[in-house]
């Protein structure tokens, strides 16, 4: 088999006259955890649902565990997925809808009581969804696409409504899925998470792949950022002034400014704000994380 | 697949108010034919008068079964078209095909399990139906004698079928409406609309329009043929419509995208 868990070449989706994905070329190591970022309709869940033969590209080919896209019954058997969001039947308990959805697959009915325990819902399997919170619903969305034991798990935006603690437990399942051999390709739009779980990245603007390949990469690539803190909040504005008086790229954030590509440039812009008056309680070189280089790569 | 659907239709929500649906309406029909028997006025379908003495030959056994093929094709009608459609509204197609990417045997699951769900509601009318009857015969004088004979029981067993298919049909519609609309309450606002109302307004105007009509083609396959549409001419025009939206829809269902 390939070694790669997920390749893509060129895909392509147009609705109409709206180009959803365009071009899109990138590749997933078996056994990588890959995150796959890019703003609201980028055309992440596009990509993902034709790598689940959900639709069909408009051009491009791609393959997945090794196989082409076009003939997705060839591995969607080894492949767990949970795509915009948990969609169960109301009426049913969360181990119903995982039963049916264990039926369908030919999966084993024994590993609904287990996969259950294992994403915290052990006590709530026989509670009807339509009763259960949005954690909740999101947890039951991730037992099902643990089901077939993937090789693959294909989450999309596996974190939405979950609690800070949710947060964690999820994280800590897709590392221990990782580590036992499974790949994962995961959208989040909580880029801190990302950053701390995944080692592969890809990043979609307006469809079109702006980066691919590994995240300790980009994060090296990019320039360290200035972030200067004036002693009293009403001099942010003019601190921002200064910057972009001086061709500096700036924005208030938390209280701060952080000025962009300027790290040699830090003795000269402490002068400049102690001569307009300005007292500084702090001023730090720090590397960006993946969120402020996602900002400053969409330009968002 | 069709395990799997099965696990869905047997759903409280939906089997207990379906059941008692189905036990209400056999039980109005058959107590009607059977309580106004004496009267002389109008106690069969569509204002016709039952006599003691039908009722008290083989058909009488059947006849109030007989009334409810119409209406438990309406209820498949529903049944079909829900389960098909709500397979759109609560995204849960795309939990479906990640699971079970041949489209074509996600719709013959989907459908042998509904076909199924249909018999064993076809069977509890039955019961009702036969049980009513029982009960209300003597208080009408009618006697029973001719119902449980080697005839009459075959008849019981064609009536079976002849409703089982009719109702079939009905559902075979339904599930056509819900993979074109993608909406249960818009394929079965149609489907009814069109099957209780419609029909009999066009039947009513231009009469000769019955004999291609789907739905007075299903029903009259329910009721084993009628002087007016032949049982075999029913089936003939039933299955071609049926056959013609199924391939429809099944194209369209496989080259669909599933973007909801």
């Amino acid at each position: 088999m390939s070694n790669l868990a997920i390749s893509v070449s060129e895909l392509s989706k147009v609705y109409g006259d709206r180009q959803a994905v365009s071009q899109a070329s990138f590749e997933v190591p078996v056994g990588s955890i890959c995150g796959f970022v890019g703003p609201n309709g980028s055309g992440k869940t596009t990509t993902m649902r034709m790598l689940l033969g959900l639709i069909k590209p408009t051009h491009g080919t791609g393959s997945v565990l090794g196989e082409n896209i076009k003939h997705p019954e060839k591995y969607l058997s080894q492949v767990g997925a949970m795509i915009e969001g948990p969609a169960f039947y109301p009426a049913l308990s969360g181990a119903e809808n995982l039963r049916v959805l264990a039926s369908i697959g030919g999966f084993s009915q024994k590993r609904v009581a287990t996969l259950l325990e294992q994403v915290g819902l052990g006590d709530r399997g026989d509670s009807k969804y339509k009763t259960y919170s949005l954690g909740m619903k999101q947890r039951l969305g991730i037992a099902a696409a643990l089901l077939p034991q993937p090789k693959l798990l294909v989450l999309d935006e596996p974190t939405n409504g979950l609690d800070p603690s949710g947060i964690q437990e999820i994280r800590n399942l897709i590392k221990e899925m990782a580590k036992s051999g499974t790949s994962i390709f995961v959208s989040s739009h909580l880029l801190s998470e990302l950053e701390m779980i995944s080692d592969h990245l890809v990043m979609l603007r307006e469809g079109k792949v702006l980066f691919t390949g590994r995240t300790d990469d980009l994060l090296a690539a990019q320039n360290p950022l200035l972030v200067v803190k004036p002693e009293f909040a009403v001099d942010l504005n003019r601190l921002v002034e200064i910057a972009t008086k001086h061709g500096k790229k700036a924005t208030v954030l938390d209280g701060s400014i952080t000025i962009f590509g300027a790290v040699d440039w830090a003795p000269s812009f402490n002068r400049l704000a102690f001569e307009a008056g300005i007292t500084l309680s702090g001023l730090s070189v720090i590397q960006p994380s993946l969120e402020e280089t996602f900002f400053e790569m969409t330009g968002e | 697949m069709m395990f799997g659907e099965l696990r869905k239709l047997r759903r409280k929500t939906l089997l207990i108010p379906t059941l008692i649906g189905v036990a209400l309406l056999t039980a109005f029909f058959t107590s009607f034919v059977f309580l106004r028997v004496e009267t002389g006025k109008p106690n069969g379908a569509r204002g016709v008068l039952i006599t003691n003495e039908f009722l008290s030959g083989k058909n009488g056994l059947v006849y109030g079964f007989q009334i409810m093929g119409f209406f438990l094709g309406i209820v498949a009608l529903c049944v079909f078209a829900s389960q098909t459609a709500q397979e759109y509204s609560l995204g849960t197609l795309r939990n479906i095909l990640v699971r079970q990417p041949s489209r074509l045997k996600v719709l013959l699951g989907k459908y042998f399990a509904m076909a199924f769900f249909t018999i064993w509601l076809e069977i509890a009318a039955a019961i009702f139906a036969l049980s009513i009857s029982f009960a209300l015969a003597p208080r009408s004088a009618i006697s029973t004698r001719a119902w449980l004979t080697a005839s009459g029981l075959q008849l019981l067993g064609e009536t079976f079928i002849n409703i089982f298919l009719g109702t079939l049909a009905f559902g075979t519609l339904g599930m056509i409406l819900g993979l074109l609309f993608r909406s249960p309450i818009t394929s079965i606002s149609i489907g009814v609309l069109w099957c209780l109302i419609l029909e009999n307004i066009l039947g009513a105007v231009i009469s000769s329009t019955t004999k291609w009509l789907p739905g007075a083609n299903f029903a009259n396959i329910s009721q084993g043929g009628t002087s007016i549409i032949s049982y075999q001419r029913s089936l003939a025009t039933s299955g071609s419509y049926l056959l013609f939206g199924a391939i429809v829809v099944a194209i369209l269902f496989k080259k669909r995208d599933v973007s909801n």
